[in-house]
């Protein structure tokens, strides 16, 4: 088993989709919610995800294939 | 593994969640287990305040090191290149085209690999050694690549350096001089992002960026301290710095209210703008908005070395600018070149795409009425011109071409310049049409 900590970024059309409850019912990823801010316009919600090592990627590619953007926690790595 | 908290003369307390406020001993952690917020170094302050004084730092080598005490490792240990106490010039000329009175530039193209960024690479190769890893590893276009890949051949560590596919060549070789594992990775820059976030987990390296961040960010604020100094011990009245992940804007700042904390400089209620290229510029979008909600952008600007859609700390960047009632602006690929060539013709320093980026947001911001002209302003110069010369090459060329001969030079010169040929007169150059403009 292996965990990630991601970030999911919702435009305002995916606000009202329940990408994260589909995550875990459609792939085998325990999904652990940390911390979130939902806006009129936008949200964000910074998430570990645990389950085996491909499951967690098919299931993180699934969520960029909604629209949905996937970072990792600490914000963009490479730096100039 | 050892752990700072037991090294003599280190005034680290302990790590701190800037979310939650947990508190986490001193050892190689970024995220808050509980809330993934990011972690912060504290500092004992009661304790540096009985000790730290001007003559203590004044009596210190002429290097980032002289600031020892406010930094998370111990100085007899830390690896040091020569970093830091880069020049604070005056800068009339540069004033003079902005509509500035009291402009002055911090030159950190003076730095051992020619950024800011050996500073920040100083602090964290200092504390990998001192918790013993054997790597040092980052992900980076450019600046930090040659940095970590400079600081791992002086401290004798192995370094791992992830650079994209499409590196041009010449970026790779102000790394690879080093003689670093240069790794090129094929894919987007989300891509190698995600490689590299995955990697700080599994490799038991000091990534300088991630498991050993909250000490690495430490470095930027000697930029802090050393202005301030440099000033004869006053904080300046407005910092106009670059923003990319915004770790550094918020460092400077730090460093100017640890001063004021700890008595060694007067609270000046110092006033914090940044700039960002057009082509990526999630803080200056969501200033604009007045949120403190970053949208994630896809960089497109020749500014590289500022080209981080997701910024790290641009959350705690907005905050700053709120906080000191600070402005952002963001600026062209064209302003960015003509802010480089501005600062070199007036002021004789020639800077990377970051500097553009400065110099071409700092004109926009007082044109905007945000830099009042009699504010004692200082312009931070990150990194040095020849890094980035493709930037600023298509814009220059030779003004004349001649054959060998005096006669030719002649011609060419009343040709170009007018009057008659032996006599013709060389143009002012910037900065003396600017004087001249005011006289």
């Amino acid at each position: 088993m292996a965990k990630q900590r991601v970030k999911f970024t919702f435009e305002q059309a995916l606000i009202k989709e329940p990408v994260i409850w589909r995550l875990g019912r459609e792939f085998d990823v325990v999904t652990n919610i940390r911390r979130a801010d939902v806006t009129e316009d936008r949200g964000w919600v910074v998430l570990e995800l645990e389950g085996e090592p491909t499951e967690i990627e098919r299931g993180v590619r699934w969520v960029q294939e909604q629209g949905v953007r996937v970072d990792p926690v600490p914000g963009d790595i490479v730096e100039g | 593994m050892s752990v700072l908290s037991s090294s003599a003369g280190s005034f680290a307390k302990n790590l701190r969640c800037k979310e939650c406020g947990r508190v986490y001993p001193l050892e190689p952690a970024h995220v808050c287990e509980f809330c993934f917020g990011p972690l912060e170094v504290f500092y004992d302050y009661e304790a540096l305040s009985r000790v730290l004084t001007r003559r203590r730092i004044e009596s210190g080598p002429p290097t980032m090191w002289r600031y020892a005490d406010l930094l998370p490792c111990r100085a007899e240990t830390a690896v040091d290149i020569g970093t830091g106490f880069t020049p604070l010039l005056r800068a009339p000329n540069l004033g003079r085209a902005l509509g500035l009175d009291r402009l002055y530039v911090k030159n950190d193209c003076q730095n051992p690999t020619w950024s800011f960024k050996d500073r920040v690479v100083s602090v964290a190769t200092s504390v990998a050694r001192e918790f013993e890893f054997d790597t040092l590893a980052c992900a980076s276009t450019g600046n930090l690549a040659n940095s970590v890949s400079a600081h791992a051949a002086r401290a004798g560590l192995k370094a791992c350096v992830f650079i994209p596919a499409d590196l041009e060549q010449g970026k790779i070789v102000g790394s690879a001089v080093y003689g670093p594992t240069l790794v090129a990775v094929e894919g987007s820059y989300d891509d190698v992002n995600r490689l590299c976030s995955e990697l700080g987990d599994r490799y038991p390296w000091a990534f300088v960026n991630i498991n050993v961040r909250p000490y690495y960010a430490e470095g930027s604020k000697t930029l802090g301290y050393e202005v301030c100094e440099q000033l004869g011990w006053r904080a300046p009245d407005h910092c106009i710095v670059p923003l990319a992940s915004g770790s550094l804007f918020t460092k400077i700042y730090k460093g100017i209210k640890e001063l004021a904390w700890l008595g060694l400089v007067e609270w000046n209620a110092t006033r914090m703008s940044g700039a960002q290229a057009a082509g990526c510029s999630p803080i200056f979008e969501a200033w604009q908005r007045q949120s403190y909600n970053i949208r994630p952008q896809k960089p497109n600007t020749i500014a590289k070395s500022l080209a981080i859609g997701n910024p790290a700390d641009g959350y705690n960047a907005l905050q700053v600018l709120a906080q000191t009632s600070g402005a952002a602006a963001a600026v062209t690929d064209d302003e960015i070149v003509e802010g480089i060539k501005l600062l070199a013709e007036t002021e004789g320093i020639f800077a990377e795409t970051a500097g553009g980026v400065v110099v071409a947001g700092l004109r926009r911001l007082v044109q905007e009425g945000h830099v009042s002209p009699d504010e004692l302003v200082v312009a931070f110069i990150t990194g040095a011109g020849l890094k980035t010369q493709e930037a600023v090459a298509p814009a220059l060329a030779p003004a004349l071409t001649i054959r060998p001969t005096i006669d030719s030079f002649e011609e060419a010169l009343a040709s170009a310049y007018g009057g008659p040929v032996g006599k013709a007169v060389l143009p002012p150059g910037r900065s003396g049409a600017l004087a001249g403009r005011r006289s």
